[in-house]
């Protein structure tokens, strides 16, 4: 066992870890961060980002020993008190989620990329959270919560921006199963 | 799945590291930025004994200039090198690749040293270094010695490391104004490997091209040149025609793979097609 030192959404802890624990079971089973999922076990969804000093790192790749001296923020330390992030808010506001799985991930990688590119285009959030997965495909409205995120928190909200402030329309009448129904 | 038990070794100095290596027992992996050895380790397709994790060593971090190379630390992680004012000047070829590694969240661990001793031929950064002759410092018991790019690169996931050794830094030669690059990748979907990839650096001397360096990713066991472009480019005026007529040996000497992403003569046809555009887009046609 080797004894680590971190701090994790502001609270430091102290615990003894197998050399092996993944960084991400750590902060499930020895801290309760449950908010941070796993996903694919193998480094390609980005469900278990987190910030490792302030970086997005997928959880499941890093060993726990490895974030020895680092401060650790999950998706359940960015809101302020009952307050949202303005990021949770936007994936909110824009339904950029479906089933919700990706979402902490998602989040995750959205804020580290607003922190380098305050007003990314289209093309800017996809290539930024290229390293998040969303089995559901509800890509539109995840770029737009982040474009939304990325206005509000710019400050600029109400002016043009790069995104629209709506939802995406969802074209439901196409689907055969809704045809009937109606 | 998560890793079979190990020992866990924290060095911060390249010494000891090195005698963390030398007393890690029969099998001892390195650890730099983790992510191809954590999942390797995770697959348990590697169990080593002991890790020996270089995070900690800060002498191996960062990008120096020394005369007319540069020098990159093999810590130095890919987001270092995407934000580094000597590579943006001279080393634009590496920051190309580099962008294209992966994904955000692996570019802040990965690191430009890890990547090239893993000695993925599918890798992104291997067939740069080729490309570009960089040269190898390794550390070992014995002192410190040098091992050019051809001589690096020995097989599949295999370099001239020997065991005890340690990859310390990397020398690139700075590429001035008079070069032109590009890294021009073919892959499926977002983050996933090359199937093919061509990194192209070319010296123009007025309308004429001086000299080209070419390095083929995943065309073989190895990152590998296309020797026969490159000859066949150089004191050719720069036209499309002159550069599709060379770009159509790139495939020469090759001895590509097939897999579910591809078949091997269908990796020539992309290997030819990419050096084009490449070449083109290095001479800014």
């Amino acid at each position: 066992m080797t004894r680590i030192d971190v701090r994790v959404d502001g609270v430091s802890y102290q615990d003894e870890v197998e050399p092996r624990t993944l960084l991400v079971h750590y902060l499930r089973e020895q801290v309760g961060k449950v908010g941070t999922v796993v996903g694919c076990d193998t480094s390609n969804c980005g469900a278990c980002t987190v910030h490792l000093d302030g970086q997005a790192v997928k959880s499941c790749t890093v060993l726990a020993v490895q974030a020895d001296g680092c401060q650790v923020t999950t998706i359940e330390g960015i809101a302020d008190g009952a307050t949202l992030h303005p990021v949770q808010r936007a994936f909110h506001e824009m339904h950029g989620l479906q089933c919700g799985f990706c979402t902490p991930g998602m989040i995750m990688a959205s804020i580290d990329l607003l922190q380098e590119n305050p007003d990314p285009s289209d093309t800017e959030v996809r290539e930024g959270i290229e390293g998040n997965l969303c089995r559901c495909t509800g890509y539109q409205n995840i770029v737009r919560a982040v474009q939304h995120a990325a206005a509000e928190m710019r400050g600029d909200q109400g002016a043009a921006g790069n995104g629209p402030a709506e939802p995406a329309e969802a074209h439901t009448v196409a689907a055969p199963h809704v045809a009937v129904q109606a | 799945m998560i890793p079979a038990q190990f020992d866990y070794v924290r060095p911060t100095t390249v010494e000891e590291a090195l005698q963390a290596i030398a007393d890690g027992g029969e099998d001892v992996k390195v650890l730099a930025g983790g992510q191809s050895l954590i999942p390797v380790m995770r697959l348990r397709l590697a169990a080593p004994e002991t890790v020996v994790d270089l995070g900690r060593v800060a002498e191996l971090r960062g990008v120096r200039e020394e005369g007319d190379s540069l020098v990159v630390g093999a810590m130095t992680t890919h987001a270092d090198v995407l934000t580094d004012p000597l590579l943006a000047r001279y080393g634009r070829l590496v920051v190309q690749a580099t962008e294209t590694v992966a994904d955000r969240q692996v570019r802040r661990r990965g690191t430009f040293g890890g990547a090239l001793v893993h000695a993925d031929p599918a890798g992104d950064l291997p067939a740069v270094a080729l490309a570009l002759d960089a040269e190898f410092v390794l550390a070992g018991p014995g002192g410190r010695r040098t091992v050019p790019a051809t001589e690096f690169f020995v097989d599949y996931l295999t370099t001239a490391l020997e065991e005890g050794e340690l990859l310390v830094e990397v020398r690139l030669p700075k590429l001035g104004e008079d070069w032109g690059v590009r890294y021009e990748k073919f892959n499926r979907v977002a983050q996933a490997w090359s199937i093919v990839a061509v990194a192209a650096a070319v010296r123009r001397e007025g309308g004429r091209i001086a000299e080209a360096r070419i390095g083929l990713t995943n065309m073989g066991s190895t990152p590998l040149r296309a020797r026969a472009t490159e000859a066949a480019l150089v004191g050719v005026d720069v036209s499309m025609e002159t550069v599709t007529a060379a770009a159509a040996q790139a495939a020469e000497g090759t001895n590509p793979s097939s897999d579910l992403n591809a078949q091997a003569d269908y990796r020539q046809h992309l290997a030819q097609v990419l050096t084009r555009r490449a070449v083109a887009a290095a001479v800014g046609l």
